[in-house]
């Protein structure tokens, strides 16, 4: 078995054009590009492959890993809007916190999220035959975490904010915290966790708590119950037409 | 609840000449046709009848004619009986009325208020069928001065990519989901004969239009179906959809019973949930955040494809052009407020939005004012009907039109405006199998390859009568329109001058 | 009572048709110009009266540095107005009436006047610059914004001398057997209305272009939209003006040559260049993809003159006539071939231009220098200002 190979580049303020261009190169040789002095430089790992890394010290640009194709991105400190824009496959780890609009229409993949997240986190998150993309936030969300989610895994430890679901039509979003009755938005049922959501659920808080073994309280462990929103159908506009 | 929607249509049966091979029956996926229990005569249900016509063509003996359905209105211009119908429709459901197709209400068609030039003494009329007549257009965006060795005959920076096109024509967006595989594989097909481009729509590309891609623009919008670097990179073009000429500021909604195992396939979600398009795309709520999409795609496609960015045709429309054009978009398309869709809520179709007429001359002229013009290239669609409205558009600025419902009508459509039901009789906008396999691709795409020559042997006479022997010298050249019946204001916007002027 | 105003060029567009001639010396020696007074002389019938002129190369040798700018006055208030203007932005040199004479067929001349002047050196400064497109601005303003004044030719060590009447009328009428130019062009026009306005004929220049341009172009509108984006007033409307303002813009501003100027606007065809070798093939779509909009349509003829020299241009299809000759360092252009012969009847190599090819003549000393300058074109706005050069470059000092 061949040595995986690291390459190491110092981004500071070039633009994204030249980083990414930077990246690419870097990426036909090494299976692993580790990026320091990252500022704001958009789209590193745009359409990352699988079995390729990026590790980035500082602040990553908007888009980071967006339509990633099964490659591995772990930030050291925190993202920008849109993390894992449109995002295939793969794994997005941030040690910190992201902006807004987290996995916007994510079909595969994993993104963990050791903090906050901004808002609409998961928007358009869909899934089709084994894709089941799932978003995990330690800390709390913005408002309409989940709108217009078609499919795919959401758990959120933290609070989440108002619009929780809005227009869901598949999928689940695990949250620690049930929401009070006026805020579970019409078309959606929540309810205790029960024994098959056990299996995926603790795969999720056991990938959270080993991304951030030291860094933040453990989610597996808690003792909390965990509670589920669904929507009741996936069809939640059927009937609003009139032809 | 009664039921107070009258029918729209009546069927008319000549008993002499049926011949009562039930094959109106068969035709037609709305059960209109049926035989009666107890008679065994052939009756029709005329509350089922959409007006596809496809009994009235598929008739062995043209034994069938649709009708209006005769009921007098109430007698007021103001309570039609169209609008009446409309109220009782929503007082029986609750519903948003939905329709398809194109904006039908009489709105100014602007077009034909344009007269075309000819030569005549002062310079001469050039005969196409035996001098050249170039139609020949590129698309893409391009340096405002090119640096070139004029002794070695090399370009010394390269230009952005561009995307050739033998005729001034291309098809614009319909996915997959929307109207049928058939469908699209006949405008694909069309497309690789014709040397022009078809659109996947934002429905993803199935597998098998994958040798066509060559010809395809794919479709980013706010859904994001099917997206990924492979669909992105396979194609000729990406489209970034903002909006539809149909629907402004609106989303998609291709109702759960399409999504069947190829749509979702195709589309990336699951079978059989309505596949729904935020209203915006959520990475951009400004226009910064469209250079952002932009750049994500060129950064996807290695900056080796052009990318367009359509909108649909409203008040601020030039503004926005010109923000658009300062994005990085390489096309900037334009789909006017008369363009079809599959499926658009009825008051959103025939109130929102611009006639592409007036779109297409204030973003010209705005592009222009701001020279820019010659570095982005320009896209308009929407309503064009023939080739005269091809000669318009590019004489009020296009660099190219796009087409769709004519492409359709030319493989069956008859504009029944029915779209969203599935149940398209000429098996276009429809997923049920035995209705799309109604339409042979092969056939279909001779048909459209027929209708584009024709158009563009009669682009060609009328640049050649305008003493025009390319289409570069077509584009933007307003001296050739002159307006007829037009005001002021119109004249102005529009760029020309009254007939006679 | 009192009949319509007819509206003249630039308040409507008028077609016309036209004679055009050339000749030159490519050795820079001068000569006067009754040759080309006679060889359009012989083209009488190709204009109507309505319109004649002549451009001349050479003709002011004592103040070569000098901007020459012709000007007609139709009233002493627009030679007032555009004197001050001038004054605020020139240091003139030296200005006069120019001379003419009484001709029996020239009706109600304006009052024309030549200035030979220096862009005012702070204004020019101020301005950010070169000085040809200050002064070309200024040339802009005065045309379209003082009534009565038009400027007839803006150039160095060139002149322009057109008005309404036959062309050798118009000849005679400025004594231009009085002038010396080493290049002469001349234009008989006929136009399709009467408006008598002597701005309105041709030549028409700007700078030290000057364009004599036989047909009615069919891409007009698309050109003049394609130029106005860069500042071009095509104020007059005519055809004439927009080929100037394309050679404008791609030989001074893009910094092509002249002969790849004129490539561009009559292109070579797609069947032609899907034909050429694979990179050649590229350079010419290139060409065409990004200067489609300068593609100049439709029959024209048009022969170009400048410092450089002449050339001739025959659009892409060959729809106008336009012959050319040569006898030792002389080379000969018109519209008819025995207005060539009229002036030089041994003339040798007697052939027409080809349609879409340029036939470019330039003065020996310039052809010896273009063999050796680079060949890639640099546009204008890459280069430093000349006036700034040497005097102190703003921001940046030597340690």
């Amino acid at each position: 078995m061949s040595i995986p190979t690291r390459t190491e580049i110092e981004l500071g303020r070039s633009h994204f054009k030249d980083a990414n261009a930077r990246v690419r190169t870097a990426l036909e040789t090494a299976d692993e590009v580790v990026l320091s002095d990252v500022n704001a430089q958009r789209y590193l790992g745009c359409a990352l492959p699988a079995s390729k890394r990026l590790s980035i010290y500082g602040t990553p640009g908007n888009d980071l890993g967006c339509y990633m194709d099964g490659g591995t991105v772990e930030v050291f400190g925190d993202g920008q809007d849109q993390v894992g824009n449109t995002m295939n496959n793969g794994t997005i780890t941030i040690h910190g916190r992201c902006g807004d609009a987290t996995g916007y229409a994510l079909r595969g993949g994993t993104i963990l999220v050791r903090d906050n997240c901004g808002w609409r986190a998961g928007i358009n998150m869909k899934q089709y035959e084994d894709r089941c993309p799932a978003i995990v936030i330690g800390g709390n969300a913005g408002a309409f975490l989940g709108e217009y989610m078609a499919g795919g895994v959401i758990v959120l430890a933290g609070c989440a904010g108002d619009y929780v679901g809005s227009g869901m039509h598949g999928g689940i979003i695990y949250v620690r915290q049930p929401l009070e009755e006026e805020r579970i938005m019409n078309g959606l049922i929540q309810e205790a966790v029960d024994t098959k959501d056990e299996p995926l659920l603790n795969e999720l808080l056991t990938a959270y708590d080993s991304a951030f073994a030291n860094e933040a309280p453990p989610l597996s462990l808690s003792d909390t119950p965990w509670y589920r929103l669904r929507p009741a159908t996936a069809r939640p506009y059927s009937s609003m037409y009139a032809h | 609840m009664f039921d107070c929607v009258l029918p729209r249509y009546k069927v008319l049966r000549d008993a002499q000449s049926c011949v009562g091979c039930d094959i109106c029956i068969t035709s037609c996926s709305n059960g209109v046709h049926r035989r009666d229990k107890t008679t065994e005569q052939l009756v029709a249900d005329p509350k089922r009848c959409v007006n596809c016509q496809r009994c009235v063509v598929m008739c062995p003996t043209t034994a069938i004619a649709i009708t209006r359905w005769p009921q007098v209105d109430s007698g007021s211009s103001q309570w039609t009986l169209e609008v009446m119908q409309d109220i009782a429709k929503q007082s029986q459901t609750g519903g948003v009325l939905l329709s398809s197709m194109g904006n039908p209400e009489p709105y100014p068609i602007y077009w034909d208020h344009l007269l075309l030039n000819a030569s005549q003494v002062t310079n001469p009329s050039i005969d196409p069928l035996r001098e050249p007549m170039e139609t020949r257009v590129f698309l893409g965006s391009r340096p405002e001065i090119l640096k070139v060795n004029e002794r070695a005959h090399r370009v010394i920076e390269q230009l952005p990519p561009q995307l050739a096109l033998d005729v001034p024509i291309m098809f614009s967006a319909m996915s997959f989901g929307s109207i049928s595989l058939n469908a699209q594989k006949a405008l694909a097909l069309a497309a690789r004969e014709l040397g022009t481009f078809f659109n996947t729509g934002e429905g993803g590309m199935h597998r098998d239009l994958e040798p066509f891609a060559n010809h395809a623009f794919v479709q980013v919008a706010s859904g994001r179906f099917g997206v990924d670097a492979h669909y992105l990179n396979t194609a000729a073009a990406i489209e970034i959809k903002i909006g539809q000429g149909a629907k402004p500021g609106i989303g998609g909604h291709l109702p759960g019973e399409k999504v069947n195992s190829e749509v979702s396939r195709t589309r990336m979600i699951p079978e059989g949930t309505d596949a729904l398009s935020p209203a915006p795309h959520h990475d951009i709520y400004s226009i910064e955040d469209l250079r952002q999409l932009v750049f994500s795609v060129k950064e996807a496609t290695g900056y080796r494809k052009p990318v367009a960015v359509k909108i649909a045709a409203v008040h601020n429309a030039a503004a926005i052009a010109s923000g658009m054009a300062r994005t990085g978009a390489d096309i900037i398309v334009v789909d006017g407020f008369r363009g079809g869709t599959g499926a658009a809520p009825k008051r959103i179709r025939d109130n929102v939005g611009i006639p592409i007429e007036l779109a297409l001359a204030a973003i010209d002229q705005r592009l222009r004012d701001e020279g820019i013009r010659s570095t982005v290239s320009l896209v308009a669609g929407g309503s064009i009907r023939n080739a005269a409205d091809v000669v318009r558009a590019i004489a009020l600025g296009a660099d190219a039109c796009t087409i769709a419902s004519a492409a359709l009508i030319a493989i069956g459509c008859h504009q029944c405006r029915d779209c969203g039901s599935g149940r398209c009789n000429w098996g276009i906008a429809t997923q049920n199998p035995e209705l799309e396999q109604r339409l042979d691709p092969e056939e279909a795409a001779e048909r459209i390859v027929n209708l584009v020559h024709a158009w563009t042997r009669e682009v060609q006479e009328m640049m050649g009568g305008m003493g025009i022997n390319a289409i570069d010298s077509l584009r933007g050249n307003r001296l050739m329109l002159r307006g007829v019946g037009l005001n002021e204001k119109e004249l102005d916007i529009l760029g020309i001058q009254h007939a006679g002027e | 009572m009192a009949r319509k105003t007819i509206p003249r060029e630039g308040e409507t567009r008028i077609p016309s048709g036209c004679a055009i001639a050339g000749i030159i010396d490519r050795s820079g020696q001068r000569h006067d110009g009754t040759a080309i007074l006679e060889s359009i002389a012989l083209m009488h019938d190709r204009s109507n009266g309505l319109g004649g002129g002549f451009a001349a190369y050479g003709i002011y040798p004592d103040y070569a540095q000098l901007y020459a700018f012709h000007i007609m006055y139709e009233n002493r208030d627009a030679r007032a107005a555009t004197e001050a203007y001038l004054e605020r932005y020139y240091l003139c040199e030296k200005q006069e009436r120019i001379p003419t004479e009484e001709h029996p067929a020239i009706k109600n001349p304006p009052d024309i006047w030549r200035y030979f002047m220096a862009p005012h050196p702070m204004r020019l400064a101020a301005s950010g610059l070169d000085e040809a497109e200050y002064t070309m601005q200024h040339v802009f303003h005065i045309n379209s914004s003082i009534p009565g004044a038009f400027v007839a030719s803006s150039g160095k060590d060139m002149g322009v001398f057109k008005g309404v009447g036959y062309p050798e009328d118009i000849g005679a009428f400025y004594r231009i057997g009085d002038y010396d130019a080493w290049a002469w062009t001349a234009h008989g026009r006929f136009p399709t209305n009467t408006p008598g306005w002597w701005g309105g004929a041709h030549p028409f220049t700007l700078l030290n272009w000057s364009i004599v341009h036989n047909g009615e172009i069919s891409s007009y509108d698309a050109n003049r939209r394609y130029v106005e984006q860069f500042g071009y007033d095509c104020e007059l409307q005519t055809d004439t003006e927009v080929i100037t303002y394309l050679f404008d813009l791609l030989a001074r501003r893009h910094g092509f040559s002249q002969q790849m100027a004129a490539h561009i606007m009559a292109a070579p065809s797609w069947r032609e260049i899907d034909a050429m070798e694979p990179d050649r093939a590229a350079f010419e779509t290139a060409l065409r993809t990004v200067y489609g909009s300068a593609l100049v349509n439709g029959p024209f003829s048009v022969i170009l003159g400048s410092e450089e020299g002449l050339l001739a241009l025959n659009d892409r299809l060959k729809l106008r006539a336009l012959m050319a000759a040569e006898k030792g360092s002389m080379v000969y252009l018109a519209s008819e071939q025995a207005a060539i012969e009229a002036v030089c009847p041994d003339a040798e190599n007697m052939h027409s231009i080809e349609g879409g090819v340029p036939f470019v003549v330039q003065r020996d000393d310039v052809a010896r220098r273009k063999a050796v300058e680079a060949s890639e074109n640099r546009a204008v706005r890459d280069w430093p200002l000349e006036h700034e050069v040497g005097v102190q470059p703003r921001r940046r000092r030597e340690v």
